[in-house]
């Protein structure tokens, strides 16, 4: 049984969630669309705080609505006036994405609901995860440690870096 | 009242097909890449509800996520800067005038 | 000085080959000449010594019986346990004997290719380390041909002759007659190669063993003459169309040695070889490449002593190629040319005298006019080398003082550049037969070899000695006399710079002496001393044909009269067609060009074009029409695609839940 705390925090989490990532892809403003994944991405860092994974939603924090969201809002200010709207939608356009969307949200329910014996799994121990303890395995190279990934992103990362400064520069 | 897995897993599904529409929809390239975004956390969020619930000993899901975040951020990076080119060269970020790599 | 320096007399040319040919160009012109000819000096050097140590040290003498020496011989190519391809260093008497002539003869072209290749009409000469680098690659080439412990080796560097021969000429690549000259001589070579592979397969697989000398307890094919007798019947009696395998192989080995030393039908690459530079002509088309065919049967000769079918054929060839090249030198006017068809009647003189060694029977038994031949034939070859070499390098001095070819261009010569004329003089007495210069004592073994196998075959060869004589002359004539020089103006003919007059003398002084090389002591066919002496009827009667043909080119071209002009006008016929050497050169034209390229190159370029490239351009235009088909799909539109992709996953979704709920 959880503490109602839990639960109460729970609803407000998914219903941020839903809410915001209905706005996101609905509103007309695209400065605000920006502003709702924000809120979609603190929800979803809550999340992960709940699940015990404080360095994770801390992660997801620093990086998605620190750095990605504000590489967002500055795409959007170079390429937009300040203020403008996007065209209202053609209704086949509409219909067309609903019904896409609707469909896939639809089969991947059924599959969820027809082969789920683990949905009603609950969180059953305490699974926080000790920072020295992340650390340690992100460095290591043992059975269950990440080195080569972690290696493979920095270098990614380097790619990137100069890819974006490459691309961007003005010619 | 017990929070179960799939009470993680609606919101995401929803999130996910959020993203789907957004995609699907939108013309401006910026808001693509946003819907684009909410797919990818909506993905996120599923790694990790199956790590945290079906196998707490272990962390793969939850590593998994963390280095999904990494390359997620070094994508968009790119993306939004060939963006920003791309409205450089045609002063657009409609998608539905940037038809120049078909045939 | 032990035999194992020889190793040095094959690395050192290789090494300057590669330092001249990859640093030459840092280095500048003089260093380079003056590197090349001191390496092939010091190798000239140990060459002798190795020679000589082999010919006088008498350990290598066993029971009266000069032994080949194995010096080095590593496995190079393994098919099979007891069947290797080795690559090594043996020396026998004609391989100590090809060590001193070339290197002699490199020598003496090094050091006069410094005068000769420092300016081409007056300007300097591209390519000059080129030159000397190719130089370097010909000598270790044939080096390594001579010293060859298996006829695996003797092929690949007769193909190294081959491609450095094709450098050579091509020297002046800018000249378009050089280059023809080049890939004519390559492509004719290249065919004679062919059937000398033919020839090496079916001995090989008869034998099972390329080795000429037995090492390490096995015999090789030419150890002796119960081992080419063993060899030979390896093959079992196997035929085929009605003769014995063996025969066969010999055959296509020698018509391999044939296309190298341009014996008729396959002479015609050399004559146009004459493009290249004089020294290259010097070198390679007089003195040592084209004797590599000579050399090559005078290998395998124990072979060909017991396929008497084989020797037939060459002793034919041979003597019907030196009479032919001989008519044609006599009508030449272009003065390198008529001294390659020399070149080509004198090979086959030496070919001659080879086939003709067996003539006295069954075997070894009778000793007399057996190995005679075979010794007459590697003494001509050295005297022959010696002299030949001579006059090439005269006739590029001349050139070298009067910028051409042509006899016309030169007359009265002998006032302007005396020590050239009386050079050329030696060489033409030498060439000619007259004693005591070199060319006597081996022509007169040659004539009493002939003489031996029947009184034909002996007076044949003496007429084309006597032709010799009279073509020499008439060459020496037309350039030192007929009339008084025509003098240009801005330079006067005159010996050249001493680099080119010091071979010039050097290489006089040993065509007087070299006939007194004892060779029937030093090189026979079995190692055996032979005990020769001079058969006075032939000897005098060769002289005596000699002075003929020397009285009458003397009547003929000493002082300008009409007499050759006339002689023309009533022979014309067989004059013209002498001129353009019988038209042999248009009868290959005629079969290559109209025969087998209209016959088999033209239906098979058409399949080619038809149907290989057809079915390709078939594949290539179904795709690309497929393509143009299906590219509306290709919209631009992202979103599109996406949404496509949609269905897709949806679908895949569906079925996979259809399969399971069934």
């Amino acid at each position: 049984m959880e503490s109602v705390g839990n639960i109460f925090m729970y609803f407000i989490i998914a219903l941020a969630i839903i809410v915001f990532s209905v706005l996101t892809v609905t509103t007309r403003k695209i400065l605000r669309s920006a502003t709702y994944l924000l809120f979609v991405l603190f929800a979803t860092a809550l999340l992960y705080f709940q699940m015990d994974y404080e360095f994770l939603g801390a992660v997801q924090i620093a990086v998605y609505a620190g750095g990605i969201v504000v590489l967002f809002v500055f795409s959007i200010l170079l390429t937009h006036r300040p203020g403008e709207k996007a065209d209202a939608l053609s209704s086949q356009r509409r219909w067309l994405g609903l019904s896409a969307a609707v469909l896939g949200v639809a089969a991947c329910g059924y599959a969820l609901l027809s082969y789920g014996k683990f949905c009603t799994a609950q969180i059953t121990k305490d699974g926080a995860l000790e920072i020295h303890e992340l650390g340690k395995l992100l460095l290591s190279t043992d059975k269950f440690g990440y080195l080569l990934p972690f290696e493979a992103v920095s270098v990614l990362l380097l790619a990137c870096i100069i890819g974006g400064v490459v691309i961007a520069r003005r010619r | 009242m017990d929070l179960t897995l799939l009470m993680y897993l609606i919101p995401s599904l929803i999130m996910f097909g959020c993203g789907v529409y957004g995609f699907l929809t939108r013309k401006n390239m910026i808001a693509i890449m946003i819907s684009l975004e909410l797919m990818l956390n909506s993905i996120d969020i599923n790694f990790v509800v199956f790590n945290r619930f079906l196998f707490p000993d272990q962390y793969e899901g939850m590593f998994f996520t963390l280095f999904a975040i990494a390359i997620a951020a070094a994508e968009t990076a790119v993306a939004l800067a060939i963006i920003i080119n791309v409205f450089r060269a045609v002063k657009n970020v409609d998608i539905n005038e940037i038809t120049k790599l078909k045939f | 000085m032990p035999l194992s320096f020889s190793i040095a007399v094959i690395a050192i040319p290789l090494l300057m080959f590669l330092f001249l040919g990859l640093a030459g160009v840092k280095m500048g012109r003089k260093l380079t000449g003056v590197l090349g000819v001191i390496a092939m000096g010091v190798t000239t050097v140990i060459a002798y010594g190795v020679a000589l140590t082999y010919f006088f040290d008498s350990s290598y003498i066993v029971d009266g019986v000069r032994k080949a020496v194995i010096v080095w011989n590593p496995d190079w190519l393994s098919f099979a346990k007891d069947y290797v391809v080795r690559m090594g260093i043996a020396i026998d008497p004609i391989a100590a004997m090809m060590l001193v002539v070339i290197t002699t003869i490199s020598f003496m072209v090094h050091l006069y290719s410094l005068g000769y290749m420092s300016d081409h009409h007056g300007n300097p000469e591209k390519g000059f380390q080129r030159f000397y680098a190719d130089l370097a690659l010909f000598t270790f080439s044939m080096l390594g041909l001579v010293v060859a412990t298996n006829l695996f080796q003797i092929f690949v560097f007769f193909e190294m002759v081959g491609v450095s021969s094709y450098l050579l000429i091509g020297f002046y690549y800018h000249s378009p007659a050089a280059i023809h000259a080049s890939k004519k001589a390559f492509i004719v070579t290249r065919l004679a190669d062919l059937f000398f592979l033919l020839g090496i397969m079916i001995l090989g697989y008869y034998t099972k063993s390329f080795d000429f000398f037995g090492q390490n307890g096995l015999t090789g094919i030419c150890d002796s003459q119960e081992a080419a007798q063993s060899a030979i019947s390896m093959a079992g009696g196997a035929t085929f169309m009605g003769c014995s395998v063996m025969a066969w192989a010999l055959t296509f080995i020698f018509i391999g040695g044939a296309g190298k030393s341009a014996m008729y039908p396959l002479h015609i690459w050399l004559p146009d070889a004459m493009e290249g530079p004089t020294p290259v002509s010097a070198l390679i088309h007089a003195a040592t490449m084209v004797v590599a065919g000579v050399f090559l049967v005078a290998r395998l000769f124990p072979l060909y002593v017991i396929e008497q079918g084989a020797m037939e054929i060459i002793c034919v060839v041979g003597a019907f190629t030196a009479f032919y090249a001989a008519a044609i030198a006599c009508v030449q006017s272009d003065i390198k040319r008529a001294l390659a068809f020399s070149t080509i009647s004198q090979i086959a003189f030496m070919m001659t005298s080879l086939a003709v060694s067996s003539a006295n029977g069954a075997l070894i038994e009778i000793h007399g006019g057996y190995g005679l031949g075979y010794m007459a034939s590697m003494f001509h070859l050295f005297t022959h080398a010696m002299f030949k070499a001579l006059l090439f390098l005269c006739a590029g001095a001349i050139i070298h003082a009067v910028h051409s070819n042509e006899n016309s261009d030169m007359h009265g010569l002998h006032k302007y550049m005396p020590i050239t004329s009386i050079a050329f003089l030696i060489g033409c007495l030498a060439i000619a037969g007259i004693p005591p210069f070199a060319g006597f004592w081996s022509k007169d073994e040659i004539l009493v070899a002939c003489y031996e196998k029947g009184l034909g075959w002996g007076l044949w060869m003496s007429a084309v000695a006597g032709m010799t004589a009279f073509y020499m002359f008439r060459i020496y004539f037309l350039i030192f006399h007929w009339k008084e020089h025509k003098v240009h103006t801005e330079h006067k003919p005159a010996d050249q710079v001493w680099t080119m007059t010091l071979p010039l003398i050097i290489l006089s002084v040993v065509s007087v002496v070299a006939g007194f090389v004892p060779m029937h002591d030093l090189v026979t066919w079995d190692g055996k001393e032979l005990h020769t002496q001079l058969n006075w009827t032939v000897a005098g009667s060769s002289v005596g044909i000699a002075c003929v043909g020397i009285a009458l080119a003397f009547v003929m071209y000493f002082k300008e009269n009409a007499l050759p002009s006339k002689m023309k006008n009533a022979f014309s016929g067989l004059w013209e067609a002498a001129y353009h050497r019988f038209y042999m050169d248009e009868l290959y034209q005629f079969i290559t060009h109209k025969v087998i390229f209209k016959a088999i190159c033209v239906p098979i370029a058409w399949f080619d074009r038809k149907f290989i490239d057809g079915f390709m351009n078939l594949m290539a235009d179904a795709t690309s029409q497929a393509a143009y088909g299906i590219r509306r799909l290709q919209s631009g539109s992202i979103q599109g695609y996406v949404y496509l992709y949609l269905i897709g996953a949806l679908a895949i979704a569906v079925v996979g839940m259809v399969c399971v709920l069934m």
